[in-house]
Protein backbone atom coordinates (compact mmCIF):
# COMPACT_ATOMS: atom_id res chain seq x y z
CA UNK A 1 0.00 0.00 0.00
CA UNK A 2 3.33 2.17 0.18
CA UNK A 3 2.04 5.77 1.95
CA UNK A 4 -1.58 5.36 0.43
CA UNK A 5 -2.84 3.41 3.06
CA UNK A 6 -5.72 4.18 5.37
CA UNK A 7 -4.27 2.96 8.31
CA UNK A 8 -5.11 4.76 11.51
CA UNK A 9 -6.24 7.73 9.54
CA UNK A 10 -9.54 7.35 10.64
CA UNK A 11 -11.98 5.96 13.39
CA UNK A 12 -15.44 4.88 14.17
CA UNK A 13 -16.71 7.33 16.66
CA UNK A 14 -19.97 6.14 17.11
CA UNK A 15 -22.37 3.19 17.17
CA UNK A 16 -26.01 2.11 17.60
CA UNK A 17 -27.97 -0.59 16.59
CA UNK A 18 -31.59 -1.85 17.44
CA UNK A 19 -32.94 -5.46 17.95
CA UNK A 20 -35.06 -7.32 20.21
CA UNK A 21 -36.09 -10.75 21.30
CA UNK A 22 -39.06 -10.62 19.97
CA UNK A 23 -37.27 -9.99 16.46
CA UNK A 24 -39.52 -7.28 16.24
CA UNK A 25 -39.11 -3.48 16.32
CA UNK A 26 -42.01 -0.40 17.13
CA UNK A 27 -41.31 1.57 14.23
CA UNK A 28 -39.53 1.53 11.00
CA UNK A 29 -38.32 3.05 7.62
CA UNK A 30 -36.45 6.18 7.74
CA UNK A 31 -37.90 7.22 11.61
CA UNK A 32 -36.37 3.86 12.39
CA UNK A 33 -33.20 4.86 10.46
CA UNK A 34 -32.98 8.93 11.99
CA UNK A 35 -33.31 7.16 15.81
CA UNK A 36 -30.02 5.25 14.77
CA UNK A 37 -28.22 8.27 13.70
CA UNK A 38 -29.35 9.94 16.33
CA UNK A 39 -28.41 7.33 18.74
CA UNK A 40 -25.02 7.05 17.08
CA UNK A 41 -23.78 10.67 16.86
CA UNK A 42 -24.79 11.43 20.27
CA UNK A 43 -22.44 8.34 21.37
CA UNK A 44 -19.96 9.61 19.42
CA UNK A 45 -20.64 13.37 20.79
CA UNK A 46 -21.45 14.78 17.96
CA UNK A 47 -24.62 16.58 16.39
CA UNK A 48 -26.34 16.40 12.83
CA UNK A 49 -24.70 19.79 12.11
CA UNK A 50 -21.25 17.98 12.20
CA UNK A 51 -22.72 15.50 9.32
CA UNK A 52 -20.97 16.28 5.81
CA UNK A 53 -21.15 12.42 4.49
CA UNK A 54 -24.12 9.99 4.35
CA UNK A 55 -23.79 6.24 3.31
CA UNK A 56 -26.79 4.35 2.88
CA UNK A 57 -28.84 1.44 0.90
CA UNK A 58 -32.02 -0.50 2.62
CA UNK A 59 -35.01 -1.96 1.21
CA UNK A 60 -37.01 -1.26 -1.30
CA UNK A 61 -35.01 1.41 -2.64
CA UNK A 62 -33.31 1.16 -5.88
CA UNK A 63 -31.20 4.27 -6.57
CA UNK A 64 -30.98 7.28 -4.58
CA UNK A 65 -31.24 6.30 -1.37
CA UNK A 66 -28.59 8.26 0.20
CA UNK A 67 -30.38 10.93 -1.75
CA UNK A 68 -34.11 9.94 0.13
CA UNK A 69 -31.82 9.66 3.49
CA UNK A 70 -30.05 12.97 3.41
CA UNK A 71 -33.02 14.86 2.32
CA UNK A 72 -35.09 13.14 5.01
CA UNK A 73 -32.79 14.62 7.50
CA UNK A 74 -32.44 18.15 5.84
CA UNK A 75 -28.37 18.08 5.34
CA UNK A 76 -26.15 18.61 2.75
CA UNK A 77 -23.38 16.02 2.23
CA UNK A 78 -20.66 16.64 0.53
CA UNK A 79 -19.65 12.95 -0.05
CA UNK A 80 -22.80 10.21 -0.76
CA UNK A 81 -22.43 6.11 -1.16
CA UNK A 82 -25.08 4.21 -2.24
CA UNK A 83 -23.81 1.24 -2.92
CA UNK A 84 -25.75 -2.04 -2.78
CA UNK A 85 -23.44 -4.98 -3.15
CA UNK A 86 -26.12 -6.70 -0.38
CA UNK A 87 -25.75 -7.72 3.17
CA UNK A 88 -21.55 -6.65 3.04
CA UNK A 89 -22.47 -3.02 1.80
CA UNK A 90 -21.75 -1.08 5.32
CA UNK A 91 -18.33 -2.84 5.13
CA UNK A 92 -18.09 -1.75 1.94
CA UNK A 93 -19.27 1.92 2.62
CA UNK A 94 -16.46 1.56 5.67
CA UNK A 95 -13.98 1.36 3.58
CA UNK A 96 -15.08 4.08 1.00
CA UNK A 97 -15.98 6.53 3.63
CA UNK A 98 -12.65 5.88 5.36
CA UNK A 99 -10.99 6.58 1.65
CA UNK A 100 -13.01 9.46 1.24
CA UNK A 101 -11.94 11.47 4.88
CA UNK A 102 -8.54 10.22 4.81
CA UNK A 103 -8.03 11.86 1.48
CA UNK A 104 -10.23 15.13 2.65
CA UNK A 105 -13.20 14.72 0.71
CA UNK A 106 -15.27 15.26 3.85
CA UNK A 107 -15.02 15.05 7.41
CA UNK A 108 -17.92 13.29 9.15
CA UNK A 109 -19.62 10.29 7.66
CA UNK A 110 -22.78 8.76 8.78
CA UNK A 111 -23.73 5.11 7.26
CA UNK A 112 -27.25 3.59 8.59
CA UNK A 113 -29.59 0.53 8.05
CA UNK A 114 -32.91 -0.28 9.21
CA UNK A 115 -35.03 -3.15 7.56
CA UNK A 116 -38.15 -4.27 9.17
CA UNK A 117 -39.62 -7.86 7.84
CA UNK A 118 -41.43 -9.19 10.76
CA UNK A 119 -42.99 -6.04 11.67
CA UNK A 120 -43.75 -5.15 8.06
CA UNK A 121 -45.46 -8.32 7.56
CA UNK A 122 -47.42 -7.32 10.36
CA UNK A 123 -48.63 -4.33 9.41
CA UNK A 124 -49.70 -6.01 5.87
CA UNK A 125 -46.73 -3.74 4.70
CA UNK A 126 -45.26 -5.28 1.16
CA UNK A 127 -41.42 -4.70 1.83
CA UNK A 128 -40.03 -7.59 -0.43
CA UNK A 129 -37.97 -6.23 -3.57
CA UNK A 130 -38.92 -8.31 -6.51
CA UNK A 131 -35.47 -9.80 -7.63
CA UNK A 132 -34.73 -8.52 -10.53
CA UNK A 133 -35.60 -5.03 -12.08
CA UNK A 134 -35.97 -5.97 -16.12
CA UNK A 135 -33.79 -8.30 -17.30
CA UNK A 136 -31.26 -10.28 -15.06
CA UNK A 137 -29.56 -13.81 -16.34
CA UNK A 138 -30.77 -15.38 -13.31
CA UNK A 139 -34.25 -14.96 -14.68
CA UNK A 140 -32.69 -16.57 -17.85
CA UNK A 141 -30.29 -19.57 -16.44
CA UNK A 142 -31.35 -19.92 -12.45
CA UNK A 143 -34.59 -19.14 -11.62
CA UNK A 144 -36.34 -21.85 -14.02
CA UNK A 145 -34.65 -25.09 -12.17
CA UNK A 146 -36.28 -23.77 -8.73
CA UNK A 147 -32.81 -23.15 -6.83
CA UNK A 148 -34.28 -21.73 -3.86
CA UNK A 149 -32.80 -17.92 -2.66
CA UNK A 150 -31.33 -16.75 -0.59
CA UNK A 151 -30.80 -20.35 1.01
CA UNK A 152 -29.73 -22.27 -2.11
CA UNK A 153 -26.70 -20.81 -3.26
CA UNK A 154 -25.08 -21.61 0.27
CA UNK A 155 -26.69 -25.07 0.24
CA UNK A 156 -24.69 -25.53 -3.00
CA UNK A 157 -21.31 -24.44 -1.58
CA UNK A 158 -22.20 -26.91 1.54
CA UNK A 159 -23.27 -29.76 -0.81
CA UNK A 160 -19.08 -28.98 -2.93
CA UNK A 161 -17.55 -28.55 0.47
CA UNK A 162 -18.43 -31.48 2.23
CA UNK A 163 -17.21 -33.91 -0.98
CA UNK A 164 -14.34 -32.11 -1.75
CA UNK A 165 -12.97 -31.79 1.74
CA UNK A 166 -15.40 -34.40 3.72
CA UNK A 167 -16.50 -31.74 6.24
CA UNK A 168 -19.29 -32.89 8.54
CA UNK A 169 -22.99 -31.87 8.75
CA UNK A 170 -21.80 -32.26 12.82
CA UNK A 171 -19.04 -29.76 11.93
CA UNK A 172 -21.25 -26.88 10.19
CA UNK A 173 -23.89 -27.39 13.28
CA UNK A 174 -21.07 -26.79 15.59
CA UNK A 175 -21.15 -23.22 14.30
CA UNK A 176 -24.88 -22.72 15.32
CA UNK A 177 -23.86 -24.11 18.67
CA UNK A 178 -21.10 -21.79 19.50
CA UNK A 179 -22.52 -18.88 18.32
CA UNK A 180 -25.84 -19.51 20.48
CA UNK A 181 -23.71 -19.92 23.06
CA UNK A 182 -22.68 -16.16 22.90
CA UNK A 183 -26.39 -15.39 21.91
CA UNK A 184 -27.31 -16.37 25.52
CA UNK A 185 -25.18 -13.55 27.28
CA UNK A 186 -26.90 -10.65 24.91
CA UNK A 187 -30.59 -10.27 26.21
CA UNK A 188 -31.15 -8.76 23.03
CA UNK A 189 -30.63 -11.89 20.76
CA UNK A 190 -33.76 -13.57 19.21
CA UNK A 191 -32.65 -16.66 20.36
CA UNK A 192 -30.59 -17.12 24.00
CA UNK A 193 -31.32 -20.88 24.73
CA UNK A 194 -28.65 -23.47 24.12
CA UNK A 195 -28.39 -25.68 21.62
CA UNK A 196 -26.72 -28.63 20.57
CA UNK A 197 -25.16 -30.25 17.66
CA UNK A 198 -27.79 -33.01 17.55
CA UNK A 199 -30.72 -29.36 17.67
CA UNK A 200 -29.04 -28.48 14.72
CA UNK A 201 -28.87 -31.90 13.10
CA UNK A 202 -32.51 -33.14 13.96
CA UNK A 203 -33.89 -29.58 12.73
CA UNK A 204 -35.66 -30.27 8.96
CA UNK A 205 -33.31 -30.14 6.09
CA UNK A 206 -35.31 -27.71 3.73
CA UNK A 207 -32.39 -27.65 0.92
CA UNK A 208 -29.63 -30.54 1.67
CA UNK A 209 -27.09 -30.29 3.39
CA UNK A 210 -28.11 -27.51 5.41
CA UNK A 211 -30.72 -27.53 8.14
CA UNK A 212 -33.20 -25.41 8.98
CA UNK A 213 -30.55 -24.22 12.17
CA UNK A 214 -27.81 -23.85 10.17
CA UNK A 215 -30.06 -20.75 8.45
CA UNK A 216 -29.43 -17.20 10.09
CA UNK A 217 -32.70 -15.55 11.41
CA UNK A 218 -35.73 -13.02 9.35
CA UNK A 219 -35.82 -10.34 12.25
CA UNK A 220 -36.40 -6.62 12.28
CA UNK A 221 -33.01 -4.71 12.59
CA UNK A 222 -31.50 -1.44 12.41
CA UNK A 223 -27.71 0.28 12.91
CA UNK A 224 -25.69 3.16 12.38
CA UNK A 225 -22.04 3.94 12.38
CA UNK A 226 -19.97 7.41 12.68
CA UNK A 227 -16.79 8.04 11.35
CA UNK A 228 -14.49 10.79 11.10
CA UNK A 229 -10.67 11.46 10.81
CA UNK A 230 -8.30 9.78 13.77
CA UNK A 231 -7.43 14.09 14.46
CA UNK A 232 -11.53 14.20 15.26
CA UNK A 233 -11.79 11.23 17.07
CA UNK A 234 -9.07 11.86 19.70
CA UNK A 235 -11.37 14.59 21.57
CA UNK A 236 -14.99 12.38 21.18
CA UNK A 237 -16.85 10.97 23.39
CA UNK A 238 -15.51 7.05 23.37
CA UNK A 239 -12.42 5.64 22.70
CA UNK A 240 -11.97 5.54 18.97
CA UNK A 241 -12.34 2.39 16.98
CA UNK A 242 -9.30 3.35 14.25
CA UNK A 243 -9.79 2.03 11.35
CA UNK A 244 -6.32 -0.16 10.58
CA UNK A 245 -7.49 -1.77 7.19
CA UNK A 246 -10.35 -1.96 5.00
CA UNK A 247 -10.52 -3.72 1.47
CA UNK A 248 -13.35 -5.32 -0.66
CA UNK A 249 -13.18 -7.63 -3.76
CA UNK A 250 -16.45 -9.93 -5.63
CA UNK A 251 -16.18 -12.52 -7.84
CA UNK A 252 -19.66 -13.17 -9.50
CA UNK A 253 -23.04 -12.04 -9.00
CA UNK A 254 -25.40 -15.12 -9.24
CA UNK A 255 -24.01 -18.64 -7.97
CA UNK A 256 -23.35 -20.29 -11.05
CA UNK A 257 -20.94 -18.15 -12.55
CA UNK A 258 -19.03 -18.31 -9.02
CA UNK A 259 -15.45 -19.44 -10.33
CA UNK A 260 -14.63 -21.95 -7.16
CA UNK A 261 -17.62 -22.29 -5.00
CA UNK A 262 -15.42 -23.11 -2.09
CA UNK A 263 -13.20 -20.36 -2.51
CA UNK A 264 -14.99 -16.85 -1.64
CA UNK A 265 -13.48 -13.30 -2.72
CA UNK A 266 -12.86 -12.75 0.81
CA UNK A 267 -9.48 -14.88 0.26
CA UNK A 268 -8.53 -11.34 -1.57
CA UNK A 269 -10.49 -8.72 0.56
CA UNK A 270 -8.97 -10.49 3.42
CA UNK A 271 -5.69 -10.66 2.69
CA UNK A 272 -5.79 -7.02 1.56
CA UNK A 273 -7.17 -5.59 4.10
CA UNK A 274 -5.12 -7.85 7.11
CA UNK A 275 -1.92 -6.43 4.52
CA UNK A 276 -2.96 -3.14 5.15
CA UNK A 277 -3.41 -3.27 9.03
CA UNK A 278 -0.05 -5.05 8.96
CA UNK A 279 -1.67 -8.04 11.41
CA UNK A 280 -2.04 -11.53 11.06
CA UNK A 281 -4.87 -13.58 12.01
CA UNK A 282 -3.11 -14.38 15.33
CA UNK A 283 -3.44 -10.60 15.83
CA UNK A 284 -7.43 -11.21 15.85
CA UNK A 285 -9.03 -10.82 18.81
CA UNK A 286 -12.52 -11.04 17.54
CA UNK A 287 -14.14 -11.78 14.76
CA UNK A 288 -17.16 -11.06 13.27
CA UNK A 289 -18.34 -13.12 10.42
CA UNK A 290 -21.00 -12.90 8.46
CA UNK A 291 -23.42 -16.11 8.92
CA UNK A 292 -25.83 -16.24 6.63
CA UNK A 293 -25.47 -19.54 7.20
CA UNK A 294 -23.15 -21.98 8.97
CA UNK A 295 -21.35 -22.85 5.47
CA UNK A 296 -20.65 -18.98 5.09
CA UNK A 297 -18.74 -18.45 8.08
CA UNK A 298 -16.74 -21.69 7.55
CA UNK A 299 -15.77 -20.44 4.47
CA UNK A 300 -14.70 -17.08 5.74
CA UNK A 301 -12.40 -18.74 8.25
CA UNK A 302 -10.72 -20.29 5.61
CA UNK A 303 -10.91 -17.78 3.72
CA UNK A 304 -9.55 -14.86 5.96
CA UNK A 305 -6.26 -17.75 6.97
CA UNK A 306 -7.60 -18.61 9.98
CA UNK A 307 -7.42 -22.24 9.03
CA UNK A 308 -6.12 -23.72 5.58
CA UNK A 309 -8.65 -24.19 2.55
CA UNK A 310 -10.80 -27.23 3.70
CA UNK A 311 -9.54 -27.38 7.03
CA UNK A 312 -12.73 -25.48 8.64
CA UNK A 313 -14.53 -28.33 9.45
CA UNK A 314 -12.02 -29.75 12.32
CA UNK A 315 -11.08 -25.97 13.27
CA UNK A 316 -14.35 -25.32 14.43
CA UNK A 317 -15.88 -28.93 15.75
CA UNK A 318 -13.55 -27.96 18.97
CA UNK A 319 -16.49 -24.70 20.12
CA UNK A 320 -12.70 -22.82 19.72
CA UNK A 321 -15.31 -19.87 18.48
CA UNK A 322 -17.74 -19.44 21.32
CA UNK A 323 -16.89 -17.93 24.82
CA UNK A 324 -13.66 -18.28 26.13
CA UNK A 325 -12.08 -20.46 23.19
CA UNK A 326 -8.89 -19.27 21.29
CA UNK A 327 -11.48 -17.16 18.31
CA UNK A 328 -14.24 -15.44 19.86
CA UNK A 329 -16.49 -15.36 16.50
CA UNK A 330 -19.84 -13.39 16.61
CA UNK A 331 -20.26 -12.54 19.98
CA UNK A 332 -22.99 -10.80 19.40
CA UNK A 333 -25.12 -13.79 18.47
CA UNK A 334 -24.68 -13.42 14.92
CA UNK A 335 -26.60 -13.63 11.81
CA UNK A 336 -27.89 -17.16 13.46
CA UNK A 337 -29.20 -16.32 16.61
CA UNK A 338 -29.20 -12.16 17.47
CA UNK A 339 -30.68 -10.74 14.48
CA UNK A 340 -30.72 -11.25 10.76
CA UNK A 341 -33.45 -8.35 9.16
CA UNK A 342 -31.57 -8.83 5.46
CA UNK A 343 -28.33 -7.15 4.85
CA UNK A 344 -26.32 -8.03 8.34
CA UNK A 345 -23.22 -6.25 7.88
CA UNK A 346 -23.99 -2.74 9.86
CA UNK A 347 -24.16 -5.21 12.86
CA UNK A 348 -20.79 -6.92 12.47
CA UNK A 349 -19.33 -3.48 12.93
CA UNK A 350 -21.26 -2.33 15.58
CA UNK A 351 -20.70 -5.32 17.98
CA UNK A 352 -16.75 -4.77 17.14
CA UNK A 353 -16.51 -1.44 18.01
CA UNK A 354 -18.62 -2.10 21.31
CA UNK A 355 -16.00 -5.41 22.12
CA UNK A 356 -13.00 -2.94 21.47
CA UNK A 357 -14.48 -0.28 23.76
CA UNK A 358 -15.01 -2.99 26.42
CA UNK A 359 -18.78 -2.54 26.42
CA UNK A 360 -20.10 -5.77 25.74
CA UNK A 361 -20.99 -6.79 29.51
CA UNK A 362 -20.65 -10.96 30.15
CA UNK A 363 -20.20 -11.92 26.14
CA UNK A 364 -17.30 -8.90 26.75
CA UNK A 365 -13.97 -10.70 24.91
CA UNK A 366 -11.36 -9.24 27.93
CA UNK A 367 -8.49 -6.51 26.26
CA UNK A 368 -9.61 -7.10 23.36
CA UNK A 369 -7.66 -5.01 20.74
CA UNK A 370 -7.63 -5.86 17.37
CA UNK A 371 -11.77 -6.69 15.73
CA UNK A 372 -12.19 -8.02 12.06
CA UNK A 373 -15.57 -7.27 10.49
CA UNK A 374 -15.98 -9.10 7.05
CA UNK A 375 -19.53 -8.94 5.74
CA UNK A 376 -20.70 -11.13 2.69
CA UNK A 377 -23.12 -10.03 0.05
CA UNK A 378 -25.23 -11.32 -2.61
CA UNK A 379 -24.68 -15.16 -3.33
CA UNK A 380 -21.27 -15.64 -1.86
CA UNK A 381 -20.53 -12.85 -4.21
CA UNK A 382 -19.15 -9.39 -2.35
CA UNK A 383 -16.87 -9.56 0.18
CA UNK A 384 -15.85 -6.66 2.58
CA UNK A 385 -13.33 -6.55 5.64
CA UNK A 386 -12.74 -3.75 7.93
CA UNK A 387 -9.99 -4.54 10.62
CA UNK A 388 -10.29 -1.82 13.72
CA UNK A 389 -8.32 -2.00 16.66
CA UNK A 390 -7.99 0.54 19.99
CA UNK A 391 -5.09 3.15 20.36
CA UNK A 392 -2.66 0.29 21.38
CA UNK A 393 -2.67 -1.60 18.17
CA UNK A 394 -2.54 1.23 16.53
CA UNK B 1 -49.87 -22.06 -13.56
CA UNK B 2 -46.94 -22.95 -16.20
CA UNK B 3 -45.37 -25.81 -15.48
CA UNK B 4 -41.67 -24.25 -14.82
CA UNK B 5 -40.52 -20.52 -14.64
CA UNK B 6 -40.30 -19.62 -18.04
CA UNK B 7 -36.50 -18.54 -18.58
CA UNK B 8 -36.53 -15.36 -20.41
CA UNK B 9 -34.19 -15.72 -23.49
CA UNK B 10 -31.92 -12.25 -24.75
CA UNK B 11 -31.09 -11.57 -28.85
CA UNK B 12 -27.95 -13.20 -27.49
CA UNK B 13 -29.30 -15.94 -26.22
CA UNK B 14 -31.84 -16.59 -28.82
CA UNK B 15 -29.62 -19.58 -31.06
CA UNK B 16 -29.39 -21.35 -27.62
CA UNK B 17 -33.38 -21.83 -27.05
CA UNK B 18 -34.17 -22.29 -30.60
CA UNK B 19 -31.60 -25.39 -30.78
CA UNK B 20 -33.76 -26.55 -28.20
CA UNK B 21 -36.66 -26.75 -29.98
CA UNK B 22 -34.98 -29.90 -31.72
CA UNK B 23 -33.52 -30.86 -28.06
CA UNK B 24 -30.11 -29.80 -29.19
CA UNK B 25 -27.37 -28.37 -26.40
CA UNK B 26 -25.42 -25.92 -27.93
CA UNK B 27 -22.85 -23.73 -26.65
CA UNK B 28 -21.05 -20.22 -27.27
CA UNK B 29 -17.16 -20.38 -28.11
CA UNK B 30 -14.97 -17.20 -29.00
CA UNK B 31 -12.88 -18.14 -31.84
CA UNK B 32 -9.67 -16.20 -31.15
CA UNK B 33 -9.81 -18.05 -27.60
CA UNK B 34 -11.10 -20.81 -28.40
CA UNK B 35 -12.79 -20.97 -25.14
CA UNK B 36 -16.19 -21.61 -24.15
CA UNK B 37 -18.61 -18.65 -23.40
CA UNK B 38 -21.10 -19.61 -20.85
CA UNK B 39 -23.94 -17.95 -20.05
CA UNK B 40 -24.15 -16.33 -23.83
CA UNK B 41 -22.81 -13.16 -24.10
CA UNK B 42 -22.57 -10.31 -26.69
CA UNK B 43 -18.62 -10.19 -26.32
CA UNK B 44 -15.93 -12.84 -25.01
CA UNK B 45 -15.29 -12.73 -21.03
CA UNK B 46 -11.37 -13.26 -21.72
CA UNK B 47 -10.90 -10.45 -24.88
CA UNK B 48 -13.75 -8.72 -25.53
CA UNK B 49 -13.87 -9.56 -28.76
CA UNK B 50 -17.27 -10.53 -30.86
CA UNK B 51 -15.75 -13.38 -32.44
CA UNK B 52 -18.08 -15.99 -31.48
CA UNK B 53 -19.89 -19.25 -32.89
CA UNK B 54 -22.22 -21.69 -31.57
CA UNK B 55 -21.07 -25.19 -31.41
CA UNK B 56 -22.68 -28.55 -30.94
CA UNK B 57 -22.56 -29.48 -27.24
CA UNK B 58 -21.52 -33.29 -26.30
CA UNK B 59 -24.02 -33.01 -23.17
CA UNK B 60 -21.91 -34.67 -21.17
CA UNK B 61 -20.58 -33.61 -17.42
CA UNK B 62 -20.40 -34.15 -13.94
CA UNK B 63 -22.79 -32.72 -10.97
CA UNK B 64 -20.03 -29.80 -9.48
CA UNK B 65 -22.70 -29.16 -6.53
CA UNK B 66 -26.24 -29.94 -5.46
CA UNK B 67 -28.87 -29.50 -3.36
CA UNK B 68 -32.13 -31.46 -2.93
CA UNK B 69 -35.04 -29.23 -2.47
CA UNK B 70 -37.64 -30.21 0.25
CA UNK B 71 -38.97 -26.96 0.20
CA UNK B 72 -39.28 -24.34 -2.60
CA UNK B 73 -39.82 -20.89 -3.29
CA UNK B 74 -41.14 -21.59 -6.94
CA UNK B 75 -44.96 -21.88 -6.83
CA UNK B 76 -44.42 -23.54 -10.10
CA UNK B 77 -42.40 -26.33 -8.19
CA UNK B 78 -44.02 -26.98 -5.28
CA UNK B 79 -45.39 -30.63 -6.43
CA UNK B 80 -42.26 -31.71 -7.57
CA UNK B 81 -40.85 -31.53 -3.92
CA UNK B 82 -38.28 -33.10 -3.14
CA UNK B 83 -36.32 -31.69 -6.62
CA UNK B 84 -32.41 -31.74 -7.04
CA UNK B 85 -31.20 -28.30 -8.17
CA UNK B 86 -27.20 -28.93 -9.36
CA UNK B 87 -24.11 -27.10 -11.09
CA UNK B 88 -22.86 -28.95 -13.98
CA UNK B 89 -19.76 -28.54 -15.27
CA UNK B 90 -19.99 -29.77 -19.19
CA UNK B 91 -16.83 -31.98 -20.34
CA UNK B 92 -16.05 -28.59 -22.53
CA UNK B 93 -16.02 -26.87 -19.54
CA UNK B 94 -18.67 -24.62 -19.11
CA UNK B 95 -20.70 -24.61 -15.54
CA UNK B 96 -24.52 -24.45 -15.47
CA UNK B 97 -27.18 -25.02 -13.19
CA UNK B 98 -29.74 -27.57 -13.82
CA UNK B 99 -32.20 -30.00 -12.38
CA UNK B 100 -31.10 -33.93 -11.83
CA UNK B 101 -33.73 -36.38 -12.85
CA UNK B 102 -33.96 -39.63 -13.75
CA UNK B 103 -32.88 -41.30 -9.99
CA UNK B 104 -33.29 -40.97 -6.84
CA UNK B 105 -32.03 -38.15 -4.85
CA UNK B 106 -30.23 -40.00 -2.85
CA UNK B 107 -28.30 -41.72 -5.56
CA UNK B 108 -26.47 -38.35 -6.55
CA UNK B 109 -22.97 -37.01 -5.45
CA UNK B 110 -20.37 -35.07 -6.40
CA UNK B 111 -18.50 -35.49 -9.20
CA UNK B 112 -21.13 -38.13 -11.08
CA UNK B 113 -21.35 -38.47 -14.64
CA UNK B 114 -24.46 -37.14 -16.48
CA UNK B 115 -25.76 -36.37 -19.50
CA UNK B 116 -28.33 -33.93 -20.93
CA UNK B 117 -32.03 -34.66 -21.19
CA UNK B 118 -35.16 -32.60 -22.01
CA UNK B 119 -38.08 -31.25 -20.59
CA UNK B 120 -40.42 -29.27 -22.83
CA UNK B 121 -41.57 -26.12 -22.15
CA UNK B 122 -45.14 -24.47 -23.01
CA UNK B 123 -43.53 -22.63 -25.85
CA UNK B 124 -41.90 -25.32 -27.41
CA UNK B 125 -38.90 -24.34 -26.10
CA UNK B 126 -36.77 -27.36 -24.04
CA UNK B 127 -35.11 -26.62 -20.31
CA UNK B 128 -31.69 -28.72 -20.17
CA UNK B 129 -31.75 -31.19 -17.34
CA UNK B 130 -28.92 -33.69 -16.47
CA UNK B 131 -29.52 -37.43 -15.54
CA UNK B 132 -27.32 -40.01 -14.65
CA UNK B 133 -25.41 -41.03 -17.76
CA UNK B 134 -24.95 -44.09 -19.56
CA UNK B 135 -21.70 -44.11 -20.46
CA UNK B 136 -18.33 -44.14 -18.52
CA UNK B 137 -18.34 -40.53 -17.98
CA UNK B 138 -17.53 -38.97 -14.90
CA UNK B 139 -16.57 -41.04 -11.59
CA UNK B 140 -19.57 -42.01 -9.57
CA UNK B 141 -17.15 -43.57 -6.85
CA UNK B 142 -16.73 -39.80 -5.65
CA UNK B 143 -19.57 -39.28 -3.05
ZN1 LIG C 1 -12.00 -14.39 -26.44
Amino acid sequence: MGERTLRGATAVVGVADAASPTGELPNRGRALEAAMIAEALDDAGLTLRDVDGVCHVGPSTYVGSSLGLAEYLGIRPVFTEGTNVGGSSYEVHLEHAAAAIATGLCEVVVCTYAETPRGDRNRGIDSEMPLWIGYHPEAEWEAPFGLWQPMGPYALAASRHMAQYGTTPEQLAQIAVSTRQWAAMNPRARYQSPITVEDVIDSPVLLSPLHRLDCCLVTDGAGAFVLTSAERAADLAKPPAYVLGAASCHDHDMISQMPDITVTAGAVSGRRAFDMAGITTADVDVLMAYDSFTITALLHLEDLGFCAKGEGGSFVEDGKLGPGGSLPMNTNGGGLSYTHPGMYGMFLVVEAVRQLRGECDSRQVPGATVAVAHGAGGALSAMGTVVLGTREAL
Amino acid sequence: MPARFEPRSTEVSEPFWRATRERRLIMQWCRPCEHVVFYPREVCPRCLGSNLEWRDSPGTGTVYAFSVHYRTGSPELMDRTPYVVALVDLTEGARLMTNIVGCEPDDIGVGMGVQVTWELLADGRHLPLFEPSTGSHGDSSRR
